[in-house]
């Protein structure tokens, strides 16, 4: 068990890309954090910092109370999994499990018994004596699991695990991980690029964009309290609405001169509207008019794609509510919207 | 692509050719082989006909294994294949596995340096390879050979094998690392068994060269003790005379190991070529 700490850890390749500005935060003993962002923000070469498999550039990281950067991964007491299994495929999944250890020359019972804890844990014991090539995605994912688990390290480091497996298994396995996460205590850090897997998985999330950390918090500050446009239009499916207004006086009003009623706010000028599709209310009289063009039937609820303010502009509605395409009248609960400025893209 | 494998016309024509390639690529072997069953006037007087009661013959063999130490021979040829074919692969797959995994200056500089080697044939420099096994007092050795012969395969077996090991998965060595396995370990337990159909692919390309060969054991290693399969039997092969029993025995006996050799990375071989082609 560890907590993991990161002091302005920075990383800029030698071709002069900086692929990670200078990030600090810290990560307790036992918790699930996950790293998310878009392709290419800098998510993975954080984790591989972490891990040692990429050198750190700037900054310090602590593995515990150990500083670690210039310590080798096999010594950090880290397990990792990655995207694409990487078992060895010329070995049976008994040995894959059982590699590590065999080289950390922990004597063979006890690898014996380890092997078959994690086994049962995973329900692999019928696999053991297969190549990872005859099994399924799901259960190869395992394998990754149960090579990571033996090792019982201080630190699980999750590298997009999910992404190769379809979408039915990755909701079954999102669960397993995370039970498994829960009932082995240990730290564990998650870098995906899904943001449900995110929100459903993490204790806390880090949201990076373009190698910055853009918000640190739990899935819940995150999604309803954003720190910047981008983790605003990353976070939520659907998206939250962002729109162009203007306030005055407290007044607000859209691009097209249409007034979406007061705020109780002091910010002035240019603005960016933010609000969740199911913060909107249809009502019957004295709201905003919108245009409904069209519906996206989900069963448990609908979406309602229109535009407002002649931006595009997502409502979303229960089942038990019925709806036609058309004109409607919305109205939104102040408390529920978001401002951020309009230039910088931050929260105001 | 499936509809042409399909056409029973082109599998005919397909088949066909590669057939008739078959036949004329085996004739001269057949040839050797039938013919190194008959005596010398059989030989000559029917060169085609196969072996009959009146002139079969085991002559040729009984010469062949008589006169000079046919088995010392054998025997040089083997150690001298094996060891450079040792060589080539693990010194080749090092470097190799170098190039491609580590980045340092001059990495592509580097790679290309011990490519050339494949344009530039070896034997240009005989004169100053020979100068210096004299320096170095390995004339007449079989070490002398088996060092020439290793320069000789190493540019290919890079290129070949530094474009397999490129495709080795960046996660599986990472993995191996996390799982606390030094480099060497990385290497020798988790690459290695992902390229050997490429390393048996640089085997075959550089095994029968270096059993052929008659240049350098000639010039590098000609005495009695260090001659090799090829270079023996040219015994048999005269200005004036030649006895044609004994070098087509002598020939036919060559040919095994090779094929027993063959046989073996086959396999393997097969899978390499098609494995970068079909991927």
């Amino acid at each position: 068990m560890a907590q993991v700490t990161l002091n302005s850890v920075r990383k800029v390749y030698p071709n002069g890309v900086e692929a990670v500005t200078s990030s600090s935060f810290k990560i307790e003993d036992g918790e699930f954090v996950v790293l998310v962002g878009p392709s290419g923000c800098g998510k993975s070469t954080l984790l591989r910092m972490i891990a040692g498999l990429e050198d750190i550039t700037e900054g310090t990281l602590e593995i515990g109370d150990r500083v670690v950067n210039n310590v080798d991964p096999a010594d950090r007491d880290i397990a990792m999994v990655f995207q694409n299994y990487a078992l060895y495929p010329h070995m049976t999944v008994r040995k894959n499990i059982a590699y590590g250890l065999k080289n950390r020359k922990t004597p063979a019972d006890e690898i014996e018994r380890k092997v078959a804890e994690a086994a049962k844990m995973l329900n692999l014991e019928e696999y053991l004596e297969r190549k990872p090539s005859q099994l399924s995605g799901g259960q190869r994912q395992r394998v990754a699991m149960g090579r990571a688990i033996v090792r019982d390290p201080a630190l699980f480091l999750f590298d997009e695990p999910l992404s190769n497996l379809d979408a039915k298994l990755r909701n079954q396995m999102r669960i397993e991980i995370k039970a498994l996460q829960r009932r082995l205590g240990v730290t564990s850090i998650y870098v995906t690029h899904d943001q449900v897997e995110a929100m459903t998985m993490a204790d806390r999330i880090i949201v990076l964009n373009g190698g910055r950390i853009e918000q640190i918090g739990t899935p819940s500050e995150i999604y309803h309290n954003p720190a910047s446009v981008f983790v605003a239009s990353f976070m939520g499916a659907p998206p939250m609405n962002l729109i162009d207004a203007t306030i005055t006086g407290g007044q607000v009003t859209l691009a097209d001169g249409v007034a979406m009623g007061a705020l109780q706010t002091s910010a002035q000028g240019a603005v960016k509207l933010g609000i969740r599709p199911e913060d909107v209310q249809l009502v019957s009289e004295g709201g905003v008019s919108i245009n409904v063009e069209l519906i996206e039937e989900l069963g448990a609820h609908r979406l309602l794609h229109g535009k407002l303010g002649g931006q595009p502009f997502t409502i979303h509605v229960l089942k038990d509510i019925p709806v036609d395409p058309g004109a409607h009248q919305i109205s939104v609960d102040p408390a529920a919207i978001c401002l951020f400025d309009a230039a910088s893209g931050m929260r105001l | 692509m499936n509809k042409a494998r399909t056409n029973p016309l082109n599998a005919f024509a397909m088949h066909g050719a590669l057939i008739l390639y078959t036949l004329i690529a085996l004739f001269p072997v057949f040839v050797i082989l039938i013919n190194s069953f008959k005596t010398r006037k059989a030989i000559f007087r029917e060169p085609l006909a196969l072996p009959d009661a009146d002139s079969f013959s085991m002559i040729g063999y009984q010469t062949a294994l008589k006169q000079g130490d046919f088995f010392l021979y054998f025997q040089n040829s083997l150690i001298v294949t094996v060891a450079s074919l040792a060589l080539v692969l693990l010194f080749g797959a090092m470097a190799a596995y170098a190039l491609s995994e580590y980045r340092f200056k001059g990495n592509t500089l580097m790679g290309l340096y011990l490519a050339l080697g494949i344009m530039i044939p070896i034997r240009i420099g005989t004169v100053a390879i020979l100068e210096m096994m004299v320096a170095t007092g390995l004339v007449n050795t079989l070490w002398a050979l088996i060092l020439v012969y290793t320069a000789q395969g190493l540019p290919l077996a890079v290129f070949i094998l530094s474009e397999f090991m490129k495709q080795v998965s960046d996660d599986l060595k990472n993995a191996g690392r996390i799982d606390g396995l030094s480099e060497y370990t990385i290497f020798f337990r988790l690459v290695l068994p992902l390229v050997r159909p490429a390393m048996a692919t640089v085997a075959v390309f550089n095994m029968i060269p270096i059993w052929n060969d008659l240049w350098f054991p000639l010039i590098l290693a000609p005495a009695e003790e260090t001659k090799t399969l090829t270079l023996g039997s040219q015994v048999f092969i005269g200005q004036f005379v030649t006895d044609w029993n004994a070098v087509l025995s002598a020939l036919s006996m060559a040919i095994l190991p090779v094929l027993i050799l063959y046989v073996i990375f086959s396999r393997q071989l097969i899978r390499g070529i098609t494995s970068g082609a079909v991927k």
